[in-house]
């Protein structure tokens, strides 16, 4: 064990540092929940593009810096450290893209991926449908191939699908054999926004912002070439999408370390009030703990991953982890600002209670999305515990 | 930057865990409550054969010359078994004092005896008012008003205090300084005592480690066996979430543990942060782990004829020994809310 950077790692860390200091934008952009925020987060991602600091886990042929785990998780404790503006193109970067470059042919490589990274092309997913939420494999939506193999024709409907409403493309599951059941008979498709027969219907969430969407499928012709992976492999190939070492990329530590400290800049600054309640000073050390809680457990998990080691049903607990503690941290800063904690920040008297609102509503989706933490503990109870299943 | 233990670090802990789990089965801890000092001279010598008890004892003095970090992994294990003997302290809190106490004859005396399992030495500090197994101990090195002695088991006077956990052997000891070597005094008394609190705390909570895991284990055995509504009773799912609910938190506590051994190895200056962070974490897990754990057992789980007991009532106890829940928050308060605070991404390491 040997737990410090090595010279490399801090020239690294540096020329992160300095690039974020001459790029950040010294305003806070729009929400991407918003249509100027979502060009002006496209901007952004064109200029990590640039800059070959907007996927830096892909290969370099690929445009990437053939990062490891270890200089990712440096790139992210900068960027958050640096307040840069949220990933805009995180499905496509995250998800898709190494997907793509497993499965996808030397075409689709050569169509897709440039144009992921640029920030031209922004991706949504289109997995949940309004009966297959947790259960997955319900998935009903259909494409069918054409006589002539040239085309799908897809009907049905995606739900909650994130930034659909102003992204370019989606990468979803379709069922292509007609009585098949469960996780047989589905088909990866990558699906354009703009083609005939395609409705996209914001749904507003929480903060009134149409942050996510209904996707419906009227007779749309699909290319059959945009096919990801072979015919009814849909839930292999997605299952590589949603896969473990995903999973821990989806929610680096410094993002939590960063809320953690301004809670304790919070505590500072509101010392006397927040004191009043003694459980306020805890909660406060807890977030503190838990962030490094966080931190430390991923770097272990990299560091066993980058020595060639493996992560199973184990890392169900990451999701869990750092949901509740998202939680936990808002609810405690709005516990600290008291009375004001319910005001929208523009209201007149809302002065010094930042972005913790916001925060704490969208820390609700946190135990929702990317799998349930209902579901997590399922899977750590069987395939981590071995506890019976029936 | 690696933070992974080392093939051979993970070899030897695998080797402990094999003798322990065979040696310290739940009926031979039940029938040490049964004798008077509860204690097995012939299982330490087993632990000194196997190099245990000199495990941090430095190699000129006859040990093997490992560090925290080394032996972190195997206090966990100690806790899995529950183990009835100091040997955590001794590797932890005994042996580290005495080698940094810069004292010749305290360490020529001391250490090859305790490395060859001979002599048993056993440290009574102020903040952790009860003193383990002073009964068996050959030496007594005990903290009164900022200074440390050693003190000849003779010369003190021993007030046993029963706990609930039977295994535990705590007491109260008085001693006349006059009839005692004074080891230390001064700024170098406060290091030593410093050193010898987070060794012990990083002790108990690796401990606490292993104990929730025994818990899990025993759990998760016996829900998958026992049947109501014609179903073993794991397959419900509140039974399933009260066992992930542990898991999760055991989960995120164990990189803690390494990173206060490797702090205290390193003589870093966050050693009482990262210390104390895993006392309480490893409390709180091993705590959760024996309320979730006697729930899903039932009316057998409130029983003393289950092995259940034996851990749990060892969590009980650990979560308030080598500092308290309140002087382990009170550290961390110190860390996090001084003025200087190395805060935020990019301040772990
Ligand atoms: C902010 C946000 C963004 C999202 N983005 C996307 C996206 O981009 N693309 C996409 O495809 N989907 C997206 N989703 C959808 C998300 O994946 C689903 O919400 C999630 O899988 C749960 O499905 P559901 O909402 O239908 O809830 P349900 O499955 O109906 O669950 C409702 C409740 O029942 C519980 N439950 C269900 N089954 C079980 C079980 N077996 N055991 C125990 N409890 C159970 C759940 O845990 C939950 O508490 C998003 C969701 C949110 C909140």
């Amino acid at each position: 064990m040997q737990l410090e950077f090595t010279a490399e790692h801090q020239a690294f860390r540096k020329e992160v540092r300095e690039w974020l200091a001459a790029n950040v934008p010294a305003e806070p952009l729009k929400t991407f929940d918003t249509e100027e925020g979502f060009q002006q987060h496209r901007e952004w991602e064109k200029k990590l593009y640039e800059g070959r600091w907007g996927m830096i886990t892909w290969p370099e042929e690929m445009g990437g810096r053939g990062a490891d785990l270890i200089q990712w998780l440096i790139f992210e404790e900068e960027y958050y450290a640096a307040r840069a503006p949220l990933r805009v193109n995180q499905n496509g970067i995250f998800l898709l893209g190494p997907t793509l470059m497993e499965y996808g042919t030397e075409e689709q490589k050569k169509k897709f991926l440039t144009g992921m990274a640029t920030g031209e092309d922004i991706w949504c997913q289109g997995w949940s449908e309004p009966n297959a939420g947790s259960d997955m494999a319900a998935i009903r939506s259909k494409a069918e191939l054409s006589d002539d193999g040239s085309h799908y024709v897809i009907n049905g409907q995606k739900t909650w699908s994130t930034r659909a409403v102003w992204a370019d493309w989606c990468f979803g599951m379709f069922r292509t054999e007609p009585d098949s059941q469960r996780h047989h008979g589905l088909t990866f498709i990558l699906v354009p926004l703009d083609l005939e027969g395609i409705t996209v219907r914001p749904i507003p969430q929480l903060d009134g912002l149409p942050g996510f969407a209904e996707i419906f499928f009227d007779n749309v012709k699909v290319p059959a070439e945009y096919r990801l992976g072979g015919e009814g492999e849909g839930w292999k190939v997605a299952m590589a999408t949603a896969g473990f070492e995903r999973g821990l990329m989806l929610r680096s530590p410094a993002r939590f370390q960063e809320t953690a400290k301004r809670l304790v800049e919070l505590y500072q600054a509101n010392r006397e009030s927040a004191d009043r309640d003694p459980a306020n000073r805890e909660a406060v050390l807890r977030a503190y703990m838990d962030a490094e809680a966080y931190t430390l457990t991923t770097y272990q998990t990299a560091c066993r991953l980058i020595k060639g080691g493996k992560i199973g049903a184990e890392a169900s607990t990451n999701k869990i982890f750092w949901s509740e503690l998202d939680q936990q941290m808002h609810a405690t800063a709005l516990s600290i600002l008291g009375a004001r904690a319910e005001l929208q920040p523009h209201a007149p008297d809302a002065a010094g209670v930042g972005t913790w609102l916001d925060g704490w509503m969208f820390a609700q989706s946190g135990p929702i999305y990317a799998g349930t933490n209902e579901i997590q503990r399922n899977i750590i109870a069987e395939r981590m515990l071995g506890m019976p299943r029936k | 930057m690696d933070f992974t233990f080392s093939e051979d670090q993970l070899l030897f802990q695998e080797s402990v865990r094999d003798f322990l789990v065979n040696e310290i089965t739940p009926e031979k801890i039940r029938e040490l409550w049964e004798t008077d000092s509860g204690r097995s001279p012939e299982l330490w010598s087993q632990l000194a054969e196997l190099g245990l008890t000199g495990i941090t004892v430095p190699e000129d003095f006859g040990g093997l010359g490992m560090h925290m970090l080394d032996f972190v992994l195997l206090a966990q294990e100690c806790g899995y078994v529950a183990l009835p003997a100091p040997l955590v302290h001794t590797a932890m809190v005994a042996v580290p004092l005495i080698v940094n106490s810069a004292n010749d004859n305290l360490q020529q005396t001391w250490l090859p005896k305790i490395a060859s399992g001979e002599a048993v030495v056993m440290v009574g500090l102020e903040q952790n008012i009860f003193v383990e197994d002073a009964h068996i101990a050959d030496l007594l090195i005990l903290e009164k008003a900022g200074a440390l002695y050693a003190v000849e088991p003779g010369n003190a006077t021993l007030r046993a205090n029963e706990s609930v956990d039977l295994s535990r052997k705590l007491f109260v000891v008085e001693f006349d300084e006059a009839k005692a070597d004074k080891i230390a005094e001064g700024d170098a008394a406060q290091s030593l005592i410093d050193a010898a609190l987070n060794g012990g705390a990083l002790g108990v909570a690796a401990e606490a480690l292993g104990l929730a895991q025994r818990m899990v284990d025993i759990s998760v055995q016996y829900t998958s066996e026992r049947k109501q509504f014609g179903v073993a009773i794991g397959t419900f799912q509140a039974v399933k979430h009260h066992m992930a609910n542990i898991a999760y938190r055991l989960e995120y506590a164990k990189a803690p543990a390494a990173r206060a051994a490797y702090a205290i190895d390193h003589g870093q200056d966050k050693i009482a942060m990262a210390v104390s962070h895993v006392k309480l974490a490893a409390s709180e897990v091993a705590n959760l782990a024996a309320k979730n754990c006697i729930q899903v057992h039932g009316a057998m789980g409130y029983t003393w004829e289950v092995d259940l007991h034996i851990y749990m009532k060892r969590a009980w106890a650990y979560a308030s020994t080598w500092g308290d829940a309140a002087f382990h928050k009170q550290r961390v308060a110190d860390y996090v809310l001084a003025n200087d605070a190395k805060l935020g991404a990019g301040n772990t390491f």
